[in-house]
């Protein structure tokens, strides 16, 4: 059996991975698809504790977050498709109207 | 003391005529504002007559508490009012004067566009003079004092628009401000030692006082600060200066605030406070030296004055050093029977100039008048009557009055009556002198061809609905009172004085007082020393106006020529002796300076600004800086997200190894 700290190590190494990538990534794909492995991440730590606890707990969450994402991907392509529209760009760094 | 509950009607009647005319007078005719302050003001006069009819010594003093107003632990001061028989004096003299020129005023102010402004704050002053004369205590009397202040302000700029009469108004309410402040702290000095404003707990705590006969005390320190008020109310030295340029007003108010009811205010205020007086003698001097010096000073710039309200102001001023000198040296009930006969001729004089810079459209310079008794004699006849009187000619009511206080004054030392004497000679000249000027030799102004030809030049911002042709006599409306005054001014004097009946009238208020116990020796003040100074003041009095007539009707070109010889001496007289320069350079110019240097640009641009200023651009600052974090960029907002949580994780770590 793999040992726990082995599960949570690759989900702390995934989180951070999104992390950087938001950070570091100008297009507004890229930076969404971040999201989602800081999501995985998240998710893989819950399961890895349901097994570890024999609690359901931890499984039944991670199909809330799955959902929400699902909800999240939807409503984020759909922007991304508007921002495009109006903009002709997916670099982040050009959609600042919001600046002062 | 009798209570009495007709006494706080008289204040409130006038009160009631300024509120109509004040609020509704703006939509009414004229005939109805004239209606509204001429029954309010004769229903006041009215209701004088009725408590005179009904005083007696008896019952007197009346008294009436009408509500409640400052209780505190065991001091209290109540609106209540207040008559004996020298509250009587004076309300009779406020409201028959008063209501005379009330109705003297519907002629002279008619045309004028502010006609139920100036009815409305004729009656206001008419109620806080009544509040001033009817108060039982040191408070209400102070807000009637106030009060009347606050009608002159508005009276004396009453033509606003004109910047002179604006200033003169702001200079009579500061002016006097400078002698409220005497008044109050007397009030605070009062309160401290004997808990009490009301005249008879206070005449009473200081009447268990012994007179302060060596060094200054309590009594001496209040005197003198109620001398400083009522140097500041009645035109006094230092504080005379306001009075010549409350000219500025119509002349009406001239004649009622500034000659014949406000400014006797501080004689009023003297003889109550008598019981003070008395046990301080060094603020009897001080009050009598002021008095004496202000008699005479005045009476020196009236003579060299050719605006015809200018000599009576310097006059009025001149008067009421005589009143003065009379409470300096004791004689309270001579000081206010010539307050009451100063009222009816002055007033008199007032309102009859008056009628003559009506009567040639709005000029005041006595160098264009002259030969005016062929144009509008009723106004010579009544005018030369109030001259006769003020000169102290026998039997007018100024020559009893006068010799009354001259003969006091004698008894007290001959240096106040030699001076009294001299300026008794100076007032004779300098009123024959406007007699002359005004009435004698020919008409020297001129006769305009053109309907309003006059009213470009006149000082009185009096505009006439008809034009003038010719000078021409007042209506009726304005001779009337000036024939009543002038029936007064003939037997006001004569009827009070004889027989010293005004001083026994008065004897029971000035109680105790040395004026009193020296009239007790039996009837010693008719000796021929008594006969021999009134002589004396009489002869001077011819003498004033023999002088007069040999300058101004004789040989009108040698006044001219005198003054050319005189040079600067004529020049000083002629300025006023420059007081009002010089007080510009010792106060009001350091005051102006201080003002902006230090409180303006100091402490208000300083310190005020500076801080409010100060503390804006340090939060701009601040916010400049901050402003930053929030740049609009997706990825820095996400950085200071990610911070943020490796911060708090970063703390929770920490903390949980704790």
């Amino acid at each position: 059996m793999v040992p726990l700290s082995y599960y949570l190590l690759l989900s702390g190494i995934l989180f951070v991975c999104g992390v950087l990538g938001f950070l570091i990534k100008r297009n507004i794909i890229t930076i969404f698809m971040s999201i989602e492995l800081m999501l995985n991440g998240v998710n893989l730590s819950f399961v890895a504790f349901a097994a570890h606890w024999h609690a359901l707990s931890g499984q039944v969450f991670v199909f809330f977050v799955m959902v929400v994402a699902a909800a999240e991907a939807a409503v984020g392509l759909a922007i991304i498709i508007a921002v495009y529209r109006t903009r002709e760009t997916l670099n982040v760094d050009q959609v600042n109207l919001l600046k002062l | 003391m009798t209570p009495n509950p007709y006494l706080w009607l008289v204040p409130i009647l006038p009160l009631a005529g300024a509120a109509i005319n004040g609020f509704f007078g703006r939509r009414s005719s004229k005939k109805a504002i004239s209606t509204i302050a001429l029954v309010f003001s004769g229903a006041a006069f009215a209701m004088a007559l009725f408590l005179a009819a009904s005083f007696s010594s008896a019952s007197a003093p009346y008294y009436f508490d009408l509500a409640h107003w400052i209780r505190s632990g065991s001091f209290q001061v109540d609106f209540s009012f207040y008559l004996d028989q020298l509250s009587l004096v004076m309300l009779l003299v406020v409201t028959g004067v008063g209501f005379l020129i009330h109705i003297y005023s519907v002629g002279y102010m008619w045309d004028d566009d502010g006609y139920y402004r100036f009815m409305s704050y004729l009656n206001l002053f008419m109620f806080f003079m009544l509040t001033l004369v009817l108060a039982k205590n040191y408070l209400v009397m102070f807000i009637g004092w106030e009060g009347v202040g606050l009608a002159s302000y508005l009276l004396i700029g009453f033509w606003f628009t004109k910047d002179s009469a604006a200033a003169a108004g702001k200079k009579a309410f500061i002016v006097n401000r400078i002698g409220d402040f005497g008044f109050l702290i007397a009030l605070f000095l009062m309160i401290k030692h004997f808990g009490s404003l009301d005249f008879t707990h206070v005449f009473a705590a200081v009447q268990s006082l012994p007179t302060e006969t060596a060094g200054a005390g309590l009594l001496t320190a209040i005197g003198l600060l109620l001398m400083v008020g009522a140097a500041g109310k009645s035109a006094q030295i230092p504080l005379y200066v306001w009075l010549p340029d409350a000219m500025e007003g119509p002349t009406p108010v001239s004649a009622l605030i500034h000659a014949a009811t406000m400014v006797t205010a501080g004689v009023y205020m003297v003889a109550r406070s008598s019981v003070i007086f008395e046990r301080a003698p060094m603020a009897m001097m001080v009050v009598a030296i002021i008095g004496t010096l202000t008699a005479l000073f005045a009476a020196t710039i009236g003579i060299a004055q050719t605006d015809i309200k200018k000599v009576l102001a310097y006059s009025t001023v001149s008067q009421l050093g005589y009143m003065f000198m009379a409470c300096g040296v004791g004689a309270f009930s001579a000081g206010i029977f010539h307050l009451m006969t100063h009222a009816f001729f002055k007033g008199l004089l007032f309102l009859a100039a008056g009628s003559v810079i009506h009567g040639i459209g709005g000029e005041q310079d006595m160098r264009k008048m002259g030969g005016l008794r062929v144009y509008m004699p009723w106004t010579f006849a009544t005018m030369g009557i109030a001259t006769l009187a003020i000169a102290g000619i026998p039997p007018l009511a100024g020559f009893w009055s006068k010799d009354e206080i001259l003969w006091k004054a004698f008894n007290a030392s001959w240096v106040y009556w030699l001076i009294g004497v001299v300026t008794a000679f100076i007032t004779s000249f300098y009123m024959f002198r406007l007699m002359y000027m005004t009435f004698g030799g020919e008409y020297r102004g001129v006769v305009a061809q053109d309907a309003h030809g006059h009213d470009a030049h006149g000082h009185d911002d009096h505009s006439h609905g008809h034009g003038h042709g010719e000078p021409h006599e007042s209506p009726w409306v304005m001779l009337g009172p000036l024939v009543v005054l002038a029936v007064l001014s003939v037997f006001g004097g004569w009827v009070a004085g004889y027989n010293n009946r005004f001083e026994h009238f008065l004897a029971p208020v000035f109680q105790g007082t040395s004026d009193v116990a020296q009239e007790a020796s039996p009837e010693a003040g008719k000796s021929t020393l008594e006969y021999l100074l009134m002589v004396v003041s009489v002869g001077v009095a011819g003498l004033g106006w023999l002088l007069a007539y040999l300058l101004y009707s004789r040989r009108p070109q040698l006044p001219a020529r005198i003054a050319a010889s005189l040079g600067g001496l004529y020049r000083a007289v002629a300025n006023k002796y420059y007081i009002d320069e010089l007080y510009a350079v010792l106060f009001v110019k350091p005051l102006i300076d201080g003002s902006t240097t230090i409180l303006w640009h100091g402490v208000d641009q300083g310190v005020i600004d500076a801080a409010v200023n100060d503390s804006a651009d340090a939060a701009r600052h601040v916010s400049d800086t901050t402003r930053h974090m929030q740049s609009g960029n997706l990825r820095s907002y996400a950085g200071w997200i990610a911070a943020g949580g490796a911060v708090v994780i970063a703390y929770m770590v920490w903390m949980g190894v704790r």
